[in-house]
């Protein structure tokens, strides 16, 4: 038999100086990295083959491979690489995967982590949690089938998952006969969706797992391919690379507490970096006081950073307990008990909104419920549905209320302050995970008020569906004369309405703020809130607002619910806008008399996908606003 | 018997300050901070944890991992070693001398029926691990109410391994179901159980026996003797060397000691130990030798020989 090759091994080193080897070893970096895709795709086959070229496979593990590819293998008696990764024998038999398995192989620069996640019905509970701890992904597409839907499903979860560090491996390039006309023609389908669902980079390596092409060296096959190898760009990817950069966080896991003169907080450091003498803020208490010593078994630190396991001792007898968070007293993190959150829903009885579940976060765990999803995505084609739960294997997002406020960050900025689980009470299952996106309220501890006659109520009194119809658009696109002449429309329908207009608005309510984009964004929130007020009276609310970015119109969206959030485009070209020049804004801004103006020197980011677009170059505003109408009295069903 | 340290090119502690990470953690840096954050979460939220000690290399590491959680504190749990009898002298040896320098309890179980009947490895084959190890981990958790048993298992160790996670539930009779495991996202781990479950929990799943060895090697961590190549007394029996450890050793017609240069790459029961003929007497010398090696660990174990799933049914059964 064939003693596997150490193609990626210091072989010689190990043989003739074992010493330096081991010193080479003890500084090798880790990369954890996902393996994306289906068995057709060569997942399995690609484990296989680094498994098998870093010689991670001893000769009576090959002995076996040998004797089950012959059984069966599915490569014609040749090594199915396949059978290396599969796992529990119940699979094995019934010929599927059902699970996560961890595999572990090493170059002579780093040791690596792969997270195999098979695919089938629980594909996105499996990928999620192989994801969360992923440094990298490996997206698997076969070069005879291109971008597929299963491709868009496992990007969008990469993404959502927030891993940063992309390969695009098109696999079984020999069996499209190594066509650089293929491959640049996959590459450019699968930038293009990369786009949209937030993956800014990505590598797209052409390769054949199982013959081995692209992975460890070069391939003469490819000469048009100029990139690495797919092993070179594991071993280059950074890891972790930002986390030591980002303030200082350790979620208390233990007090220590030998004896009455030792008083120390242990955990493992989630991002920053901490001294003695630094000062740190507990959290949700507030209370600072300065890191005294940073105490391990091999003696006192002079620094820690993200990732290690450290014990601090601190200058001030303060109240720390676990489920904390020790921060720096100049950047703490936020302390809230309401949130929006992306959800992921693991079990089979499906999430229910209202139901209490106990939340993780960190070492905190609490009581949470959730409000009923905003709305489930669907992960095949990222629509956004209507949802009044989250099944098994569905991604929504929703508010969350906890029973005790915790300090958090948003996900996007640190996974371990913003991811958390959730428990359910009764079974005690894992029954769904999730992402923390943003706190709702700061007033922590004003509690909404029940009322006994409800928003239903009063809109069914008026006998109409109470909602805001909020009006975007450039300055003069002419979002106020058609939210006038929709309201005349309404009101001689019957409807009882209000507008809400920006410059209005900006004489009374919002007359503190100015142009900034901080204040820009306060004054939609003020607005948005305003709204939400009057819809819960039962109106139908015009909002005429120049409302120039995406987020904050989000925000809005978020606050009132899918369903009672319609978005009117007013899709005016700013070189029209800038001719009509009505209130001769736009020739003050270009003569520099007026600073911020959208448009001019402040960016206007158009709806990707509002409920209405209107283009003002080919309707008049009384065909805009009847357009509107018609959507309003038919075409919207909240049901859905 | 003296316990072999290694002193030789030790490049002293990982986290010493001279050593202090500036950039990039290594990797074994990375999984030891893993480890202690499992350690201290497991005892942050169990009421009654222990860490179940076989006297292994893999024991080696956890119990330094574990001074390591917790320090200045001793580890909050005691020790359970789930006793054979039928071990190495020198495990015994070591045994002891890590409970004593540790300072924690040391419990030790010898299932009562196994002594009764006399259960050994001579005359009942794969009845000798079931009674001994198996039953008799599952009746100390029983007698002293562990609800969470640490313990060394490694994710490369074998096949099933792989999808194991680190905390495992047991059904309060002790039964693991794979389809009913609990999916582990981040450095979040749910340990909430219902009255009578238990769970293992498993801080070093994610090193590697290379990992355990460098690690060993950094830190200067005791490990028995027998892992070290020196001349001891052997007989060849289908094909696998077996030492003769005491005089319990039933020896067959024509058999005779041999004196042989071996070591052991597992601690085991001895007489179902396999050893190999090797000159490795310095920890760089055995990490050669196995990073050289053409056979995986397991091998030098007899009782894993009877099918390639024999491994995940022992677990299913509660051997882990």
């Amino acid at each position: 038999m064939a003693v596997p090759k150490f193609e990626m091994q210091v072989s010689d080193l190990i043989s003739e100086d074992i010493e330096a080897y081991l010193h080479a070893h003890q500084h090798k970096s880790m990369l954890r990295f996902l393996t994306c895709g289906s068995v057709d795709d060569g997942k399995s086959t690609l484990i296989g083959r680094l498994l098998y070229d870093s010689k991670m496979i001893f000769e009576d593990q090959l002995a076996a491979l040998e004797a089950d590819s012959k059984k069966v293998g599915t490569q014609g008696g040749d090594i199915d690489f396949a059978l290396l990764v599969d796992g529990l024998a119940a699979e094995r038999e019934q010929g599927i995967t059902i699970d996560v398995a961890y595999r572990f192989f090493s170059t002579d620069k780093r040791k690596f982590i792969v997270a195999d996640t098979p695919g089938h019905e629980q594909y996105t509970r499996n990928m999620v949690t192989g994801a969360s701890t992923a440094d990298a992904a490996i997206i698997l597409i076969d070069a005879r089938k291109g971008v597929l839907t299963q491709t868009r499903r496992h990007s969008y979860l990469v993404s959502l998952l927030g891993i940063r560090h992309v390969v695009v491996a098109i696999n079984k390039m020999d069996l499209v006969g190594w066509s650089q006309e293929t491959f640049d023609r996959i590459v450019a389908e699968y930038r293009d969706f990369a786009a949209q669902i937030g993956i800014k980079a990505f590598t797209a390596i052409p390769m054949s797992a199982l013959k081995g092409d692209n992975i460890t060296e070069p391939s003469e096959k490819s000469p048009w391919y100029s990139g690495p190898p797919l092993l070179r760009w594991l071993e280059d990817a950074p890891v972790e690379d930002d986390l030591q950069t980002k303030p200082f966080r350790m979620p208390v896991q233990w007090v220590n507490r030998p004896d009455l003169d030792f008083r120390g907080f242990s955990g493992q450091i989630a991002s920053g970096s901490i001294k003695p003498g630094d000062k740190v803020k507990a959290l949700p208490s507030g209370r600072e006081s300065t890191v005294a010593r940073i105490v391990t078994f091999t003696g006192d630190l002079t620094e820690a950073v993200a990732g290690q396991s450290v014990t601090l001792t601190l200058a001030d007898e303060i109240d720390v307990s676990r489920g904390d968070v020790l921060a720096v007293a100049s950047q703490p993190p936020e302390v809230a008990d309401q949130f929006e959150a992306t959800i992921v829903w693991f079990d089979e009885e499906p999430l229910l909104p209202g139901r209490p579940y106990l939340l993780k976060a960190g070492t905190r765990t609490v009581q949470a419920q959730v409000a009923e999803p905003k709305f489930k995505v669907n992960v095949n084609t990222l629509e956004k549905l209507a949802a009044k739960r989250l099944e098994v294997n569905e991604i929504g997002v929703a508010n969350l209320s906890l029973a005790a406020p915790i300090a958090f960050d948003a996900y996007g900025e640190n996974k371990d302050l913003g991811g958390f689980i959730l428990i359910d009470r009764i079974t005690n299952r894992t029954v769904g995970a999730g992402m923390l996106h943003f706190a709702l309220r700061r007033s922590q501890n004003i509690h909404w008020q029940a009322m006994d006659v409800s928003k239903a109520a009063r809109s069914a009194a008026k006998g109409q569906k109470a909602r805001v119809v909020w009006f975007t658009g450039l300055s003069g696109s002419g979002k106020s004369t058609i939210a006038n002449l929709l309201e005349k429309r309404l009101a001689a329908q019957g409807r009882h309405t209000y507008t809400l207009d920006g410059d209005n608005v900006r004489h009374g309510l919002n007359r503190d703020l100015g142009f900034t984009d901080a204040d820009r964004v306060e004054n939609i929130r003020r607005v948005a809130e305003v709204s939400r007020l009057m819809v819960d009276a039962g109106l139908i609310v015009l909002v005429s607002f120049i409302s120039p970015f995406r987020a904050e119109r989000q925000l809005a969206r978020d606050l009132l619910g899918e369903r009672e959030f319609v978005e009117v485009f007013v899709d005016t070209p700013l070189a029209e806008a800038e001719k009509r020049d009505v209130k001769g804004l736009y020739a003050k801004a270009r003569k520099g008399e007026l600073k911020n103006f959208t448009g001019i020197d402040s960016p206007y980011e158009a709806p990707e996908t509002p409920e209405i677009r209107i283009d003002t170059t080919a309707l008049t505003p009384e065909q805009a606003a009847e357009q509107i109408f018609a959507w309003l009295e038919g075409a919207f069903d909240p049901g859905i | 018997m003296d316990t072999r340290v290694s002193p030789e090119g030790a490049q002293g502690p990982l986290l010493s300050p001279q050593t202090l990470p500036h950039k990039t953690l290594t990797h074994l840096q990375r999984l030891e901070a893993e480890s202690i954050h499992i350690f201290r979460e497991v005892v942050a939220e169990c009421e009654n944890p222990v860490m179940l000690y076989s006297i292994g290399k893999d024991s080696a590491v956890m119990l330094r991992l574990a001074q390591k959680a917790f320090f200045p504190s001793r580890p909050p749990f005691p020790l359970l070693h789930v006793d054979t009898t039928w071990k190495f002298r020198a495990m015994y040896d070591l045994r002891g001398q890590m409970a004593r320098e540790s300072g924690m309890e040391l419990l030790v179980h010898k299932n009562p029926e196994a002594v009764e009947r006399g259960i050994n490895p001579f005359d009942h084959g794969s009845l000798h691990t079931d009674m001994w190890k198996t039953e008799g981990l599952k009746q100390a958790i029983d007698k002293y109410g562990f609800d969470a048993a640490f313990g060394g298992g490694r994710r490369d160790e074998e096949k099933s391994r792989a999808k194991e996670r680190i905390l495992s539930f047991r059904t309060p009779e002790h039964r693991w179901d794979p389809k009913n495991q609990r999916p582990e996202l981040w450095r979040l781990y749910n340990t909430r159980k219902s009255q009578g479950e238990n769970f293992r929990a498993f801080p070093i799943s994610n090193w590697t026996e290379l990992d355990i060895w460098q690690y060993i090697y950094l830190e200067g961590i005791p490990i028995v003797p027998l892992y070290f190549a020196a001349e001891r007394p052997v007989v060849e029996r289908d094909g696998n060397l077996i030492m003769v450890d005491d005089d319990r050793f039933r020896l067959r017609p024509g058999e005779v000691p041999q004196m042989k240069s071996i070591r052991f790459r597992t601690q085991g029961c001895y007489p179902l130990t396999g050893a190999i003929e090797s000159t490795a007497d310095t920890l760089p010398l055995i990490i050669q030798e196995m990073l050289l090696a053409t056979t995986s660990e397991r091998q030098g174990r007899v009782i894993d020989h009877d099918q390639s799933a024999s491994m995940e049914k022992k677990k299913q059964e509660g051997y882990f």
